[in-house]
This record gives C-alpha cells, structure tokens and sequence, in this order.
C-alpha cells in the first residue's frame, strides 16, 4: 500500500470516530470552551484596567512591554504544571494558567492603544472642557478600540489553542482524547485533533468578524483611506526597480 | 527497597531512592539537580536549544524568502499573511497528531509544526520592515546607480534590520515556550521532564520548577542574544523596536 493511501484511511478512521462519537466530542469541545471563555474573562478583568489605566497616564510602558514578553516567555506547560504544585488537579490551576498566558497580549494592546492616541487629539479634547474621565471615555477608548480588540482576539484564539494542554491537569476538554491514545486509539486521538482545530478555526473566525463589528464606522472609513494612500504611495517604490 | 524499608512511598519512582528532601517531594531539592543535571536536565536543555534554532532557521529561510517575494509582489502578502495566521491557530497538541500519519511520531512532524507557527510572527515583521524603507533612501541608491541587487543588500535589508529582528525575538522566544509541547509526542526538550513529573503519583515539584526555569531562562538569553545581535549589525537603530 502507498503511503498516500495509509494516510487517506487513517483519516477516513479518524472522521468515523468523530462520526460515531460526537456526542462525547461535543461535550469536550463545551468543556474547553468553557475553560477558555473562564480563562479569558479572568485575564480580561484584571489586566485591561491595569492596561487601560497605564495607557491613559502615559506611563508604565516598561510594565507592560516586560508584562507582554513575560506572558510570552512562560511556556504553559511550565505554568501548568508550576500552578498544579501550588493548586492541585482541576479547573482552578488550569483557568489562572491560561489567564497568565491571556494578559500578555492584553495588557500591551490596551497600554499602546490608549497610550498611542495623538497628543493633539487629546488636547483638543481637554480644551474643548472635557474632564478626564469623558476624555477617556469619549476619545481615547473609542480610538484605542480597534487595537483592543485585536489584543483580545489574540489573546483568545491562543487560549482556546492552548486549552487542550490542560488535559495533562484535569482540565478536560478534547485534550483528554488527544491525551489518551491508549483509551481512544490513535483514531480518537486524530479525530479529537481535528475537532481542536476546527474549533479554534472556528473561534479565530467569530472573533475576527466580531473584532470589525465594534470597531467604529468612522475608524474604518480611515483606515480604508489610508490603505489607499498607501497604496498609491507604493507606486513608485515598485517603479524603482 | 530503601524507600519500602523507611516506610514512606517513593514519590518518583522513575528515578529510584533519592534524599530525603526528594522522597517527601520539597518544594526545591537542589541535591538532585546536581545529581540529575548530567542525566537529565542538560540533555532535555540540548535538545531544546536544538528543536528551537532548527524551527527558527528554517523558518527563517521560509518567510524571508516569502516576504522578499510579496515585497516585489505586494497582493501576496494579504494571503501569505492570512495564511499564516490561520496555521497558528491550530493547536500544538492537534498539529502534532495530525502530521503523525504523513512524518510519523519522528522529529520531522515536531519540527513542521514549529515552523508553521513561527511564520506568522516572521513574515508581517519583515514585509513591514521592507516596506518602511524610505522612497528618499531607495532614490539616492537608483541615484548613485546602484543595481536592483546591490539596493537590496546594501540599503533596503540594512534598514529593514531592526523589524527583521524584532520578529525574530517574538519567534525564537514563543518557539522556546512551544517546543515544550513536544513532549507530548517524543521524549525531547525540556517539557519532557515536565511531563514525567506530571505523571508521578504527586508531582514532583523540583523536576518542574528546574526545568521550567530552564526553559524560561533560555527564551530570555536568546531574546538578549538577538537584542546584542542588532546592537552589533545595527548600531543606528537603539532605540528599541520592542
């Protein structure tokens, strides 16, 4: 047999798998979301204040760059398992790991979103009588928003990504299968994989609509405009050669 | 047995008696990091060091190559870029599974994987950086008579420099913290350790914390290697492209 044709019926097992067990796929699937969304919501309620706050004053740039590169740096097996010591087994280790991971992205976007917003228009802003507080949430939020979101999206397509590491600590989820190759067989285990990344394809293409749904109508309009004068700025570059 | 004779159940039996400090699981015995670094925790860091620099390289190759390409062809960078996103989205525990029936439980489907993922922070740095080299800088080469090669070499990649880079210290420094995952497929790199400890009856806390610190003791050297690395190849650009 060909190898092509190896890999074609290790599929086609791997998609009956999926057919005959879906129910219990569906039920994991929750269960990651579940972690996921929890995960998500935690680093969302602590970070995007703190992201905010710094962005508004202006300072603590070095916080949030030596935050995001810390949220990156810490592989989350590493988090996992640190947490799991401290925790024990279960939903609690494996949802603060993942917050972990979370803020990162977070944090950064929101501090340069509100930080990045042009003096000038803040300004104009404060001498328009604005207080502060109506300047934030009037100016620099909307403006920062588009930036926010995408600190978001990345932040949760690589939860829902990484939540079928939890399994190793009773997270459950389609990592419990994908774990598993001596109770599923490596059918289950194949079916189970694809399942996490249709999932994640999935939540990466909720997320992204969602993300160009709250950003503001006039926002996009400019970047539209600025996508053409880029382009036309192109021109000559291209002529060059 | 030692441990069955003083009573108290070995917490790691994969690595036999140990000290006292081991046997009742501490929270950091640096007795058996001195006797297990040799056996251990330098072959796990080796080969971690060496699924990450082979991930990084030949993904490095990929997009550089890629961006060169959508930089003389501007409507392929939107896809190659796309594309890349969505490779990234797929979990590394499913990528892995899902590459065994073509490369086998080898290496190679370790490798595919991290190389998938680091595309996605390589090629938009390079293509941004190639980019932003000014029409001023470009004109003064043509002015000067310089070929379409000698602009690429001696302008426009000097300048995209510092974006090159940054996207190398996001990729090296995630590719680190990915290649732990591989442990779930093959006993290599430092998330294999981890992964044995996870499986004792309690998990064994030094063996964690050793080789977690490890781990994120290497993405930082490597991210201070390339920060040198620019500091020396580009002296004019300190300020820093984070």
């Amino acid at each position: 047999m060909t190898s092509a044709a190896v890999n074609l019926h290790t599929f086609l097992d791997a998609i009956r798998f999926i057919g005959s067990n879906w129910h219990l796929l569906l039920d994991k699937a929750a269960q990651q979301l579940e972690l996921a969304g929890a995960a998500l919501g935690l680093a969302m309620a602590v970070v995007l204040p703190l992201g905010i706050a710094l962005g508004h004053l202006r300072r603590g740039s070095t916080v949030a760059i030596a935050g995001s590169i810390a949220g990156r740096a810490l592989p989350v097996l590493v988090l996992i398992a640190a947490f799991l010591t401290v925790f024990g087994i279960g939903f609690v280790n494996n949802m603060i790991a993942l917050a972990v991971l979370a803020s990162g992205p977070i944090l950064i976007n929101s501090y340069e979103g509100v930080a990045h917003v042009e003096t000038n228009v803040v300004d104009a802003a404060r001498a328009s009588g604005m207080t502060a507080g109506e300047v934030l949430r009037r100016v620099e939020l909307p403006l920062a928003l588009p930036l926010l979101a995408a600190g978001v999206r990345v932040a949760a397509v690589t939860v829902v990504a990484t939540a079928p590491i939890a399994a190793i600590a009773g997270g459950g989820g389609l990592g419990d299968i994908i774990v598993n190759q001596a109770g599923y067989g490596f059918d289950g285990v194949l079916g189970a994989s694809i399942c996490a990344m249709a999932l994640s394809v999935f939540a990466y293409g909720v997320l992204t609509v969602l993300e160009r749904a709250v950003t503001p109508a006039g926002l996009r309009r400019l970047a539209e405009l600025e996508k053409g004068n880029r382009r036309r700025e192109t021109v000559p570059v291209a002529n060059i050669t | 047995m030692i441990l069955a004779a003083t009573g108290s159940g070995p917490v790691i039996p994969h690595y036999g008696t140990g000290s006292r400090c081991v046997v009742e699981n501490h929270a950091f015995c640096s007795s058996w990091v001195s006797a297990h670094w040799g056996d251990t925790l330098q072959p796990a860091l080796v080969q971690h060091v060496e699924l990450t620099g082979i991930a990084v390289g030949i993904g490095f190759a990929i997009a550089f190559s890629a961006a060169l390409l959508a930089y003389r062809r501007r409507w392929l960078s939107g896809p190659i870029e796309g594309i890349s996103a969505l490779l990234y989205t797929i979990p590394s525990l499913a990528l892995f599974q899902i590459l065994v029936p073509f490369t086998g439980i080898t290496t190679t489907t370790v490798e595919v994987a991290l190389v998938a993922y680091t595309l996605v922070m390589l090629f938009p740095n390079f293509v941004t950086g190639l980019n932003s080299v000014p029409a001023d800088a470009l004109d003064v080469a043509r002015a000067m008579g310089f070929t379409r090669r000698q602009t690429l070499l001696r302008v426009e990649l000097p300048l995209a420099l510092p974006a090159i880079v940054a996207g190398l210290r996001v990729a090296v420094v995630s590719t680190v913290s990915l290649a732990t995952v591989a442990a779930f497929l093959l006993p290599k790199g430092l998330g294999y350790p981890i992964f044995l400890a996870l499986k004792e009856p309690s998990p064994f806390r030094t063996e964690i914390y050793a080789a977690g610190a490890l781990a994120v003791g290497l993405a930082l050297a490597a991210d201070l290697l390339l920060v040198a690395a620019r500091r020396v190849l580009a002296p004019w650009a300190h300020r820093g492209v984070a």
